[in-house]
């Protein structure tokens, strides 16, 4: 470690404890922000204060007071999940071929994937509309899944079969020989060793699904279906001089809960370093 | 327990590449067989065959007198022990073990007590409930004996099992395998790169080249009777010392010294029609110092005196290092011997000699030495094909 910039000078030490400081400042601050807006009175909503002079829950009883936000939250947190677990069931099996396999048309299909992530996803939302529109899928749960395992499955292909290499191949031959079936070495044996990689993945691919407007703002038009992040957008104030900034700050701030837990509750699986000990290390 | 025929087994790969050429090999119940030779001449593929790991391509594969080419794996009912392990991470020493019984839906007190026996004759019962991560290089290899002895089955197939282990564990784990597999009587296959452990452990040892089985027999019957230069190069350490030599008249002329044919080596080369241009080949031990030879044997064997380039005294015995002028016998089997050792590239002409002296010698390095060798421990080999042409069934 100390090995790259020679000695740990404490002058060191300081300067690069100083540069992580301003970086947490920098990222956190406007979260901070937010959440501070989130407990002010309206009264004091634009009074430039860090800390909010008058704490009030007012900004979060206002956005769970009437169904725009509540039913959003139900779309949101549905959608994301559905998506998410979809595209991670099908990247886990397409990784797996990826990685293991040596098929007919391989390159083209990891070459394939790759170019559905790199498509710019404003130029696809038209034709989208128009093919939804004639399908009956616009702005319905439907609507918004599919094109979200469009785009998250070659993410979840990607990292997966990253995943899925760093198992070493002899495992899976000797759970062969100890008299396992292909599908209980997999279950048995793999899956428990890529876990930590599919939860990785799941978490990247339900922050896209979760984060995403583009889509959801486009393809709907209703409460029906409705994200989070396009409700946020439709807030406005009780009068036109009310300013919604307080309650898009408490909604802000509930949205980013989920994504909180979802990582903190799958941080303990992703330990790296899972397979060290099963071959000569 | 079980025999294990291979009958002309062929492995091709989709590319046409010829892996594995024709081998037969009759492994007999309770057999303790090596399969050795350089990388990449298709002792592991022959393996993975056997474990059904590989498709065979060609030829029959009985285990038990049945046949299995089409059978899975785990219908086979054969335990492997794969070089770098392949423990499962996430399981316990315990859980690894059981693994196989568990599969076989074995119940919960057989396997309980299964696992228990093999930890005590693997000295693991300690380390049951640890994590192969905590383990040592050697544990963990025990782990993986372990498991492939626990549910008994038909054949143990070891892929270099030892060598990931430091040289004196690995003498340490080779005596146990060794006790264990006579404990046990179960057949077992072997592969090994490291002639060593082919000559101390097998009850016969297989040697492979280019896909091709050279020789099958005893370690010992393949040292003293080699079949061609490549086994004859391959087994034993330090290797054969190979010069070229011509026959003439009934004596062989070299760069260590003329010799008179000795009646046996006549006897099997005349049989054998030998060409004029041999090579020559003899061990490091049918060396002597000279001067330590009985009058009446000196006259029996050949005599040089050179240099002593190296001496190494390893107390009971002395290994003394020469280098002689003159052509090095070229074979493309002695070309492939060395390129497996690694020694191709190390620089030096002439001819290089290790004899091996007894410990009273007073060969010096530096200086010159006269060296006896025996006449009647040559063996000649055909420099166009590598024929042994002094070999005997006997």
């Amino acid at each position: 470690m100390a090995g790259i910039g020679g000695a740990e000078t404490p002058a060191k030490k300081w300067g690069w404890g100083v540069l992580n400081t301003v970086v947490v400042i920098y990222a956190l601050l406007p979260v901070l922000w937010i959440v501070s807006l989130s407990f002010k009175s309206s009264k004091t909503l634009a009074d430039g204060n860090f800390i909010p002079r008058e704490w009030s829950l007012e900004n979060y009883q206002n956005i769970f007071s009437t169904s725009e936000f509540t039913r959003a939250l139900i779309n949101s947190i549905g959608i994301a999940i559905i998506a998410t677990a979809i595209a991670v069931v099908f990247g886990t099996m397409a990784a797996y071929a990826i990685a293991r396999l040596d098929f007919p048309g391989k390159n083209l299909l990891v070459g394939v994937s790759l170019l559905i992530a790199m498509f710019p996803q404003v130029s696809l939302v038209s034709p989208l509309f128009e093919i939804e529109r004639s399908l009956g899928l616009f702005d319905t749960w439907p609507g918004l899944i599919l094109p979200y395992i469009t785009f998250a499955l070659p993410l979840a292909i990607y990292t997966l079969s990253a995943f899925f290499r760093e198992i070493p191949w002899e495992l899976e031959k000797a759970a062969k020989m100890d008299g396992a079936t292909p599908g209980q070495a997999f279950r048995r044996v793999i899956a428990p060793l890529a876990a930590p990689g599919v939860f990785t993945t799941a978490i990247l691919v339900f922050i896209f699904c979760w984060n995403d407007f583009l889509f959801a703002i486009s393809l709907t038009s209703t409460e029906q279906s409705r994200t989070v992040p396009v409700a946020l957008s439709f807030f406005t104030g009780s009068s036109q001089f009310e300013d919604p900034a307080g309650s898009i700050a408490a909604a802000a701030v509930v949205i980013t809960i989920p994504i909180i837990l979802f990582v903190l509750f799958f941080q303990r699986r992703i330990v790296a370093g899972l397979t060290s000990g099963a071959v000569k290390g | 327990m079980a025999e294990i025929v291979l009958d002309q087994v062929t492995k091709r790969y989709p590319d046409g590449a010829l892996a594995v050429q024709e081998v037969n090999l009759e492994i007999a119940d309770g057999e303790f067989i090596i399969l050795v030779g350089p990388s990449g001449c298709g002792k592991s593929t022959t393996l993975n065959m056997i474990a059904g790991l590989e498709d065979i391509t060609d030829g029959e594969l009985r285990i038990g007198g049945q046949r299995v080419n089409e059978k899975a794996p785990k219908d086979r009912d054969i335990a492997m022990v794969f070089q770098s392990y392949a423990l499962y991470p996430h399981m316990t020493v315990k859980e690894n073990m059981a693994f196989p019984l568990r599969l076989a839906k074995v119940d919960n007190a057989t396997v309980e007590k299964k696992v228990k026996e093999a930890a005590e004759i693997l000295d693991l019962s300690q380390h049951l409930d640890r994590k192969p991560s905590n383990l040592s290089g050697g544990q963990r290899q025990r782990v993986a004996m372990g498991r492939a002895i626990v549910r008994s089955p038909k054949a143990f197939l070891m892929d270099e099992p030892l060598s990931n282990l430091d040289a004196k564990l690995r003498v340490q784990m080779r005596t146990s395998v060794s006790r264990l597999q006579k404990q046990l009587g179960t057949t077992t296959v072997y592969v090994t790169h490291d002639q060593t452990e082919a000559m101390t452990l097998g009850d016969r040892v297989v040697v492979m080249r280019g896909g091709v089985v050279q020789q099958i027999g005893a370690p010992q019957f393949l040292y003293e009777q080699p079949a061609n230069l490549f086994v004859a190069g391959f087994i034993g350490s330090p290797s054969m010392n190979f010069v070229p030599a011509t026959l003439e008249n009934g004596a062989l002329r070299s760069v260590i010294g003329d010799v008179a044919l000795t009646d046996r080596v006549r006897q099997l080369i005349e049989g054998a029609d030998a060409p004029r241009e041999v090579i020559l080949g003899i061990r490091p031990e049918h060396f002597e110092d000279a001067s330590l030879v009985e009058p009446a044997k000196l006259s029996a064997g050949g005599k040089f005196t050179s240099q002593v380039d190296v001496l190494e005294s390893m107390g009971s015995d002395k290994y003394a290092y020469f280098n002689l002028t003159g052509e090095q016998a070229a074979s493309a089997e002695l070309q492939e011997l060395a390129a497996d050792a690694g020694s191709d590239d190390v620089p030096g002409d002439g001819i290089s000699l290790v004899t091996r002296l007894s410990s009273a010698s007073s060969a010096v390095e530096g200086a010159s030495a006269d060296i006896w060798f025996d006449a009647d421990k040559v063996q000649l080999f055909d420099p166009s094909n590598g024929r042994n042409l002094t070999y005997t069934e006997r």
